[in-house]
């Protein structure tokens, strides 16, 4: 597909805690603060193999996240990690003043995040987060698309200067970039080429949107452009105007909210540059809820299909002329995108 | 009013309760003039915890170089309570870390002095931004913990709080994990002044028995009073014990003090939590501040 295989199978978490113990080789000054459930955010690799730099906070992540901000105030790059539910709401005030005003070498996993954690329900799925974060000055923010490039990002996080937070997920999910597919933080992918349109993604909607992908040009012989963003800050502002600009419509895809995610950061750039007409592909302002990962993407739309029927309905709009003023007969929420 | 600040600084050394009452009588001053100035700020909780500043920053218990401020051998010192800045400024400054004269630009735009702390504009001799309550305190066990576990080193950390702050449920998950890692090498410091902006602390919501509850988390906790100087001197030297001694116990010091204290008609009243001194009380407060 496009050059891309399905490599196995694997959840990005394990990725995100191979990164940590590579880093911590890597060098000495790297930190890990455990929030008890770290056999759960894979931090436990980096406990076994430096229990000496491993300090554990038990279920107190305002504090961990703090705790934190002292050992980066005496020189460490120290790490917290969490379930993305505890880890960017709990310490939500933490995160602005301590790590992001005192603007320091903390970096924070999100771990459990998205509707892909299953069974757990709504209170562990965070869909929420991103919209957050992504306001905090001087936060960076990463959504990686598979284990691979979770191992990647987290080793690119540490060795960059300042507040950080690395999304990822719990259950296994495809893998399909090597070590030589290229990752920098900043910089959006273009994975597929095409010019009818923009599939903007992050995290394991990418896998989704090259299926989508796929079936465009199999059914239809469209050719859509897919673009993983991993970074949703700094959002890659060129990469996506060109999009726009070459695509002339976009279709943003993401296991988050609809509302200020990927989607949103998306719509800024496009709106400000050259504004074309946008579907956003994610959770439409609903929780969660029990149930196994396929089950959940199906039921709250994250799917190739949802991204299929929406790339169809940009591009209608696009050829419509749907651009720019509307009639209020016309105007639609951004919710009934299907 | 013309407010001047003259330049004098003082040395970090053991010294007499005299010398102690002259200096803070010195920082009293600058507060009044600064929060004057600021037209904003709070102006009784830097009055009353301006004693137990005075022997921490000029008594010989910390060790720092205002001359090297980033020196890797300082022990560090971290306003939980950020809202009391007004007080860590001016000891800062007549500790030499930077012209007393800056104590004019209180609160001003582009001011080094913001309202709440803020390391982002390099302030020298300020360890960290502070003014959510509740955080300075973890920040604090973060900083122990490097030099306890990870560097090794002899340097000690302190913090201030207040006793209306560790209303914050925060604040005793970082107590919860100073015990728990037995880090001798920090002292928090609890300003008991039983004020805060709605009321009095017990009215608004009782955080007491203060000592008892650092107990519990185990601290080695020191009740004073905050104005007395041989108290505050001797509890100072009391944590330096415990840290020679490695007693694998944090150190906690309940300083009871008065909220607005030097200063008549501010003392003990908790309306003056968040207010400056307009002109006519600015003149007040000096003339009973010589």
């Amino acid at each position: 597909m496009f050059g891309y295989e399905l490599l196995g199978k694997k959840p990005t978490r394990h990725g995100f805690g191979k990164g940590l113990v590579e880093l911590g080789e890597k060098y000495d000054n790297v930190v890990v603060l455990g929030g008890d459930i770290t056999g759960s955010v894979m931090t436990s690799f980096f406990k076994e193999r430096f229990p000496e730099r491993f300090f554990s906070i038990g279920v107190a992540e305002q504090n961990a996240t703090t705790i934190a901000v002292g050992l980066a105030l005496s020189g460490k790059i120290a790490f917290f990690s969490s379930y993305s539910a505890f880890a960017a709401f709990r310490n939500a005030d933490q995160l602005r003043i301590s790590v992001c005003y005192n603007n320091v070498n903390v970096k924070i996993g999100g771990g459990h995040s998205g509707i892909t954690v299953g069974p757990d329900g709504a209170t562990h799925q965070s869909l929420e987060e991103l919209s957050f974060l992504r306001t905090l000055p001087n936060m960076t923010l990463i959504v990686p698309c598979d284990y691979e490039e979770a191992r990647k990002a987290t080793i690119a996080i540490g060795e960059m200067f300042g507040p950080a937070y690395i999304r990822f997920g719990r259950s296994a999910v495809p893998m399909f970039t090597k070590e030589d597919t290229p990752f920098e933080i900043g910089k959006a992918q273009v994975l597929v080429d095409g010019n009818e349109v923009a599939i903007i993604a992050a995290g394991l909607l990418v896998w989704e949107a090259l299926i989508a992908a796929e079936e465009l040009r199999k059914r239809k012989g469209i050719k859509a452009r897919v673009i993983n963003s991993a970074t949703i800050k700094p959002i890659d502002i060129k990469t996506i105007t060109d999009a726009a600009i070459e695509c002339g419509c976009i279709v943003t895809a993401e296991e988050h909210q609809v509302h200020g995610g990927l989607g949103g950061a998306v719509a800024e750039v496009v709106t400000k540059n050259f504004p074309v007409p946008i579907e956003f592909v994610g959770v439409k302002d609903s929780f969660g809820g029990s149930g196994e990962p396929e089950e959940l993407m199906e039921k709250f739309g994250l799917t190739w299909k949802e991204i299929y029927a929406s790339a169809l309905k940009a591009i209608e709009r696009r050829d419509k002329g749907f651009i720019g003023y509307r009639k209020i007969s016309q105007v639609e929420s951004y919710f009934d995108n299907l | 009013m013309q407010i001047e600040f003259d330049d004098l600084v003082f040395e970090n050394k053991p010294r007499e309760p005299k010398e102690f009452a002259e200096i803070a009588l010195k920082i009293r001053t600058d507060i009044i003039k600064s929060l004057f100035l600021a037209k904003s700020g709070h102006s009784g909780g830097p009055l009353g915890i301006t004693d137990v500043m005075t022997v921490l920053y000029f008594g010989g218990f910390m060790r720092y170089n205002p001359k090297e401020p980033n020196w890797k051998g300082r022990d560090r010192f971290v306003l939980s309570a950020g809202h009391l800045c007004p007080v860590l400024y001016s000891v800062l400054a007549r500790a030499g870390y930077f012209p007393v004269e800056e104590l004019k630009t209180l609160r001003k735009y582009g001011s080094r002095l913001q309202g709440h702390p803020g390391i982002d504009m390099n302030l020298p001799g300020l360890e960290a931004s502070t003014g959510s309550l509740g955080q300075g305190i973890s920040i604090a066990v973060g900083m122990a913990l490097s030099d306890k576990y990870l560097d090794k080193n002899d340097r000690k950390v302190f913090t201030l709080t207040g006793d209306g702050e560790i209303q914050e449920g925060s604040v005793w998950e970082a107590a919860m994990s100073a015990g728990n890692f037995k880090l001798d090498n920090l002292c928090v410091i609890v300003d008991n002044n039983d004020c805060q902006i709605d009321g009095r602390v017990h009215e608004v919501m009782s955080v007491y028995p203060i000592d008892k509850k650092f107990e519990a988390f185990n601290f080695e906790v020191i009740n004073i009073d905050g104005h007395n100087y041989t108290e505050i001197v001797e509890a100072l030297n009391k944590f330096n014990q415990n840290f020679q001694n490695n007693i694998g116990k944090p150190t906690a010091i309940i300083a009871k003090t008065f909220m607005g204290k030097g200063v008549s008609f501010m003392e003990d009243k908790y309306e003056w939590h968040g207010i400056p001194p307009n002109e006519e009380q600015a003149i007040k407060a000096l003339q009973e501040l010589v």
